[in-house]
């Protein structure tokens, strides 16, 4: 068994000894996405499992670990966690967890922190976490961020945007109830066999990979008829995770919505960007401006690589992020980069502008960074796009499904109406 | 056809049944007290034998009505939406509706550019609102509107949440406040929440329609609105229906009744909530849990013909009344406990009769009184003591289990634990104004389920599947336990369910435990609400311990008064406490007047009493009681706010007027900025302190009702300047503050950083001026002269660099020597206080805490107390970095973390940790201060403030931090064997 080894501040570290024989859990935000990157980091050399448990014990573990006026993602990442450490199915002595950090200036950098204080009450403080970052926040020496791991990782993002695009748009039209998701699986199992054995990753298979997913997504036969276009914004967690908000995506399909949720892409090209635009404001080092410009220069091909590859197949694609960042400017400072920062407030201009003007703003009971770019945000956009029918939901752990359904009610019945007028 | 609209809402059930000519030809209203399908399967039975048809129009509306009709397939219409259909057709010409219900709140605009608002997870300000704050006045909604049509002066109370304004109002009826005048209050802290939850910053005018039950049903609630409003709205023919009528309006599927009831009653509550293990397994569970406890009994003394000395201890508390008369060994001789019905006044003076009537010839030794009513009920019978609650419970716990390790406490509206170390309190847990699962909790929810307490509690001992109901706040609850009773739940398992959300939101709120390891071997509960079984019992599983509970666990407040009063006065002395003659002329009359010795101008509370005693309530400060002004030296807020004060305007400057507002970081660069644009040419002009009508003129155009108190304040500073006339207003952003290098980063938070963006986005009184609200980098120094020049030209015209360079000098400059002055204020403090012996509590924060209407006064409260206060800003420097156990990364909160591990080693100095109600980041800072200072021995005092004005639960949890302190220095000088 690996030896338990901390550095000079007294945190447990990830040891290479450890990466032999650990099994590393990570929260799952979105199904596609995470059941993919946790293949490529097989590949790369760590024994990642994505946690699916869910249920009610989830989120009382949370609550009964994590001070409960932490944002609701926080408890049930925390509550996910260790409500599985403490099922029985895995080697105590031989997990770890996995956790992302951004390192903004809202709380959700503070989640790992969090997450050890729970881990030291419910006893399991030996249990290794390890941050993924790309701020440098903290490091581990069985667990480096190379630059082929980051490549790796950037595949598996835009192949997971790629199947979530394409299917959001095919789902609700399908004549053969369910084609859509067993293609998803195809997909998802295909895929993850290739990227655990390093395929997929060059910029030409990656071309020809997503042509093909998206003409396999495009033969399925549509009914042609008229849905409610719905867009879903909010904090990155409960706008993509089911376990944070109530199965939103499920329920607008069984309101007969086609729903649209923006690319992860735009939220990684985002944080990026947001390093420039901190030189721009407040100066900076000109070094650190030409490495973030070759890192977002290389995003920006990969997100024009899967907009080509929906655009081709005949899918519409929305805004690509520098088509975005523009339709915000002059509604809120390019400065706001806190959580989902102006970009929460791009994307729902956009998603009005791409023909979904109906937009569920999804957020976390009293999130911090939402009192500004969302909620804060609503009146002016209005004024901006006068038909946007927005409703923005909290989400917490005793926000009770029927309120927030009663509300999402409210925006589709508005958004029959416009769609009469 | 007939059109059937069925309005299933939160509480009530709604119909109309329409004919061809849109004429109503059949309409019910009735509460349905969450038997839904049981209601409704009779409403149809009744319409179909009226109408003689079966064949009908059928559309469902209402919260409450959406699973049904999903269950049956009806058709289902929103709501809000159906109001809307129905005001079409009904209320053309209407530009405004306002409608409440039982826990919704909508507003809808009607004419050019409609829109429709509803309230968001919050209920505060509908109909459970109002029928909860009738329950503590002791009346029925409908008695709150008939007191509130006499009243003569309106109180603060914060509407947003239904606990907030509890504890707004508990306070004023402690204090003799007059029931008609909080009636009134209570109406419009609902319209303020109204308008300033829902209007969002449109403007409401026009024809005004008010529609749903509380504003049919409650005029004074109509003209409240009225009132505030400047219109005059009206209240339609049918403003309960309007739901019904839009359903009513929205049929466009015909259906049979009888295959409908066939459905309905086939479908019936499915049984299907999250449930959890039941208290008791079985019979002999329970036999044991019985016996076990009926073991903690208090000693009853031999009541007949007692005749010598007795002690008598009051325990006033939020909702209840607790008296107990105790011999000389201690034993009980006479106790009453019961509510205190709005007035706790004629409840204590019908039990001092009683013991002179039952007891003649008792001589009452000494006296004591505890609870909210502490003060009024101490001058109005002339009591010997007050003792802080938590001193109370102790004293009694303490006499039970001589080597207690922990107490909790959990009574009508507190929660108290106590940590106790070699028989001293070591710390102190009490729930903050938000977490208050406690017993006036249970109570409102047995009430509304139609049972009493005890046989509510008595059922949630034979529940075979509690519901599963999380332990957040009561609002919430209210949802949760209504959804519950939708999915079948019966009342036992709600009530076992409750009782266990009650002890989770102790123990992981309140205590913040997760393990028996943390409470210690020796246990005892008390309070009222462990008098509740299903309590005790979900508490002993929760933890899987046992624990003690008196058989006398409601009194122990009073009793443990009562052992304080004898502890205090020798055998011989005799009690000021009323005697038989002089509580016989026994007289209590109330008055309101405004205080007017600070720009504060409280609205006091004046009991005066027969022959000349006086109490002064709703007092902000101790000015109006000794009528001397407050003696700051030792106060270093006062100082810190003095200082601000002396950034003066320069008049006529030659590039005119700049308007800075004073709220959120605008506190501590304030220095900076009035330099930076006085040396530049600029008449600074600053918005002042804030005040009540201040925050008031600003809160339509708050976007999120959750926002933080501090950041909602800033909507009416920016309204002041714009109405003192300036043109001008610069509120940047700033992503980062200054770097002080005591953390990771120096970031502001999200809502510091950014809500000049939320200012600029929707108040409309910014348009027609020029707002500054670029984003700016005071943290680097080299870049920001730079950065600022082209900012200053964009708006100014030209400025030489070296202009801009000066003027930048001069900022960072009186900047630092600002807070070196504070530095210097506070090590003077400490010094004097030192000399002297004092107390020196750092009231930790943030710098906009500093604003008295942010506060409430709390600083003050400090220094009565008889303490020296500092600030964490005034240690900057003293302490080197050290490693903390979260991402130390916003520079506000690295002072928390460094003046936490500053005072650790400084026997003579603790933290109070200000919290702003709503503020995402001290959930974290929190927990890491606690740490901190827990382990260095020291109490970790947290104070959350709001809106929220009455700081009767501040002074307890003040008090009772330096009620320890004093026990702890006494056993210390004692000498620990």
């Amino acid at each position: 068994m690996a030896k338990l080894e901390y550095d000079k501040n007294g945190r447990l570290l990830y040891t290479k000894e450890m990466n032999k024989e650990y099994t590393i859990l990570c929260p799952n935000m979105a199904p596609i996405h995470f059941s993919l990157l946790s293949q490529v980091m097989r590949f790369s050399g760590y024994n990642v499992v994505c946690l699916n448990n869910e249920g009610p014990e989830v989120i009382q573990t949370g609550l009964k670990y994590v001070h409960n006026d932490t944002c609701y993602p926080a408890l049930l990442v925390i509550g996910q966690m260790i409500s599985a450490l403490e099922s029985g199915k895995y080697d105590l002595h031989r997990t770890a967890l996995l956790i992302t950090q951004t390192g903004g200036g809202c709380r959700a950098s503070n989640y790992i922190h969090l997450l050890r204080k729970a881990l030291i009450k419910a006893g399991l403080e030996y249990v290794p976490v390890i941050s993924l970052n790309l701020s440098g926040l903290e490091r581990n020496p069985g667990f480096t961020i190379t630059l082929p791991l980051i490549r790796a990782f950037v595949a598996g993002l835009v192949y997971g945007d790629t199947i979530m695009l394409a299917a959001n748009q095919c789902r609700p039209y399908e004549v053969n109830k369910g084609e859509t998701d067993a293609l998803i699986n195809h997909w998802v199992t295909v895929l993850s066999k290739m990227l655990h054995a390093g395929h997929g990753y060059s910029g030409k298979k990656m071309e020809e990979l997503l042509f093909e997913i998206c003409t396999s997504f495009a033969k399925i036969k549509q009914d042609g008829k008229k849905r409610i276009k719905v867009g879903v914004v909010g904090e990155i967690y409960v706008k993509y995770a089911s376990l944070g908000n109530n199965g939103l995506e499920k329920f607008l399909a069984s309101q007969d919505c086609e729903v649209m949720v923006p690319p992860i892409m735009s939220f990684a090209l985002f944080k990026v960007d947001n390093r420039l635009e901190d030189i721009k404001l407040y100066g900076g080092s000109s070094v650190k401006k030409k490495v973030v410009t070759v890192l977002l220069n290389y995003l920006t091909k990969m997100e024009t690589r899967m907009n080509d590859a929906l655009r081709k197949a005949g899918f519409k694609p929305l805004a690509s992020y520098s088509e975005t960042k523009k339709l915000v400017n002059g509604v809120i400072g390019y400065g706001s980069k806190m959580g989902e920062g102006w970009l929460l407030t791009a994307e729902m201009i956009e998603l009005y502008e791409k023909g979904y003007p109906n937009i569920v703003c999804a957020q976390p009971f009293g999130c911090l960074p939402n009192h500004i770019v969302g909620k804060g945000m609503i009146r002016r956009i209005t004024e901006i796009c006068p038909n946007a029918n927005i409703v923005p939901i909290d989400y917490d752990a005793s926000a009770t499904r029927v309120n927030q359904e009663n509300r999402i009610k409210l925006m589709l019945s508005n958004a029959h109406i416009n769609e009469n007028e | 056809m007939y059109r059937i609209g069925l309005d299933v809402g939160s509480t009530t059930l709604k119909c109309i049944v329409l004919n061809d000519a849109n004429e109503i030809v059949y309409k019910s209203y009735e509460r349905h007290l969450s038997l839904i399908f049981e209601k409704t399967i009779e409403l149809l039975q009744e319409i179909k034998n009226k109408l003689g048809e079966d064949i009908v129009s059928l559309n469902i509306s209402g919260s409450a009505g959406m699973g049904m009709a999903n269950h049956c397939s009806i058709p289902f219409t929103q709501e809000v939406f159906a109001t809307k259909i129905a005001a079409n057709t009904y209320l053309p010409g209407t530009d405004v509706i306002i409608e409440l219900g039982g826990e919704d709140a909508k507003i809808l605009f009607t004419s050019n550019c409609p829109e429709v608002r509803m309230n968001g997870a919050c209920a505060g300000g509908t109909g459970a609102f109002i029928d909860q704050m009738a329950t503590l006045l002791d009346v029925s909604a409908d008695g709150i509107n008939e007191l509130a049509k006499s009243y003569e002066k309106l109180y603060t109370i914060a509407s947003r949440c239904g606990v907030f304004a509890k504890s707004d109002i508990q306070p004023l009826i402690n204090q003799g406040a007059q029931k008609n005048d909080i009636a009134a209050s209570i109406l419009y802290a609902v319209v303020n929440q109204t308008i300033a939850g829902l209007a969002q910053g449109r403007k409401i005018k026009g024809n005004v329609v008010y529609l749903g039950g509380p504003l049919t049903f409650l005029s004074e609630l109509r003209r409240a609105f009225d009132k505030t409003l400047g219109v005059t709205g009206t209240l339609p023919e049918n403003s309960l229906y309007y739901v019904s009528l839009g359903a009513a309006l929205s049929c466009d599927r015909t259906l049979s009744i009888d295959e409908t009831l066939e459905k309905l009653r086939a479908s019936k509550a499915s049984g299907n909530y999250r449930s959890l293990e039941p208290l008791f397994k079985n019979q002999d569970e329970y036999r044991e849990f019985v016996e076990r406890h009926s073991r903690s009994t208090i000693k009853q003394a031999e009541k007949s013909s007692y005749k010598n000395g007795a002690y008598i201890g009051i325990d006033s508390g939020s909702t209840t009344i607790k008296a107990a008369l105790i011999n000389t060994d201690g034993e009980l001789l006479k106790t009453v406990y019961c509510t205190n019905k709005g007035n706790p006044i004629p409840t204590i003076k019908q039990f001092i009769e009683e013991v002179y009537a039952e007891f003649p010839g008792i001589k009452i030794i000494s006296s004591a009184v505890t609870g909210y009513g502490e003060d009024i009920i101490k001058s109005a019978f002339d009591l010997d003591y007050g003792v802080v609650e938590t001193i109370a419970h102790f004293t009694a716990a303490k006499f039970f289990m001589p080597n207690v390790d922990f107490i909790i406490d959990i009574g009508g509206q507190d929660i108290k634990c106590f940590k106790i170390k070699d028989g001293v309190i070591d710390n102190i847990f009490l729930n903050e104004a938000c977490s208050s699962g406690c017993g006036s909790f249970l109570q409102t929810f047995a009430q509304a389920l139609g049972s009493s307490i005890e046989d509510f509690a008595k059922k949630g001992l034979e529940s075979k599947h509690p519901v599963d109901l999380g332990s957040r706040c009561t609002v919430f609850m209210n949802s949760s336990v209504k959804q519950a009773q939708k999915d079948g739940a019966k009342i036992e398992d709600i009530s076992a369910g409750l009782s266990i959300s009650v002890v989770k939101n102790a123990l992981y709120k309140v205590i913040r435990a997760t393990s028996r390891k943390d409470l210690g071997d020796h246990i005892v509960v008390q309070g009222g609400t462990f008098l509740n079984d299903s309590v005790l019992r979900a508490f002993e599983k929760e933890l899987e311990l046992e624990v003690i509970r008196p058989s006398i666990s409601g009194l122990m407040g009073a009793y443990g008064a009562a052992l304080y009063a004898k502890s205090m006065a020798p055998e011989n002395s005799v009690s000021h406490i009323l005697d038989g003659e002089r509580i016989k002329n026994f007289t209590h009359t109330v008055k309101t007047v405004n205080c007017g010795l600070c720009q504060n101008n409280c609205r006091l509370t004046v009991n005066t009493f027969d022959s000349g005693r006086k109490y002064i309530g709703n007092n902000r400060c101790e000015r109006p009681i000794t009528k001397k002004s407050n003696d700051d030296s030792l106060n270093l807020f006062a100082y810190k706010l003095k200082l601000l004060s002396e950034y003066k305007p320069c008049e006529n400057a030659p590039r005119g007027k700049i308007g800075l507002p004073m709220g959120l970081n605008m506190y501590e660069l304030l220095p900076f900025w009035h330099t930076f644009f006085t040396k530049l040419g600029f008449e600074v002009i600053t918005s002042g302190l804030s005040d009540r009508e201040l925050y008031l003129n600003g809160q339509t155009s708050i976007p999120s009702d959750t926002v933080c108190f501090p950041a909602k304040l800033i909507h009416g500073h920016i309204e002041r300047l714009v109405s003192m006339g300036l043109k001008t207003i610069f509120y940047p952003c700033m992503s980062y503050n200054l770097d002080e290098k005591m953390g990771d980063n120096h970031y502001n938070c999200p809502v510091v950083a950014y809500y000049p963006e939320v200012i600029g986005a929707n108040m409309s009184s910014v348009k027609d001026i020029t707002y500054i609200n670029e984003y700016v980098g005071i943290h680097r120094r080299k870049d920001f002269p730079k950065k600022i020049h082209s900012i200053m030209e964009k708006y100014f015209g030209q400025f030489s660099g070296k202009e801009i360079a000066q003027a930048v000098d001069a900022a960072y400059l009186e900047y630092n020597h600002y807070m070196l002055r504070i530095k210097d204020k506070g090590e003077e403090i400490v010094k004097t206080a030192r000399e002297n012996g004092m107390n020196i509590i750092v009231l930790c924060g943030r710098p906009y805490h500093l604003d008295p209407e942010i506060n409430h006064g709390i600083d003050r409260l400090i220094i009565s107390c008889g303490a020296a206060l500092i600030t964490e800003d005034s240690l900057r420097g003293d302490i080197e970095h050290f490693p903390v156990h979260v991402l130390n990364q916003w520079t506000y909160h690295s002072r928390l973390y460094a003046a936490a591990k500053y005072v650790s080693d400084k026997p003579d100095m603790n933290i109070i940790q200000l919290v702003s109600f709503g503020c995402g980041v001290d959930a974290i800072t929190t927990d890491e201060m606690r740490d901190i200072l827990e382990k260095a021995g020291k109490i970790y005092t947290q104070i959350k403030i709001d809106e929220i004005t009455n700081l009767g639960a501040v002074k307890i949890r003040i008090r009772s931090l330096f009620a320890a302190l004093e026990q702890e220095k006494k056993n210390a000088k004692g000498g620990r064997s």
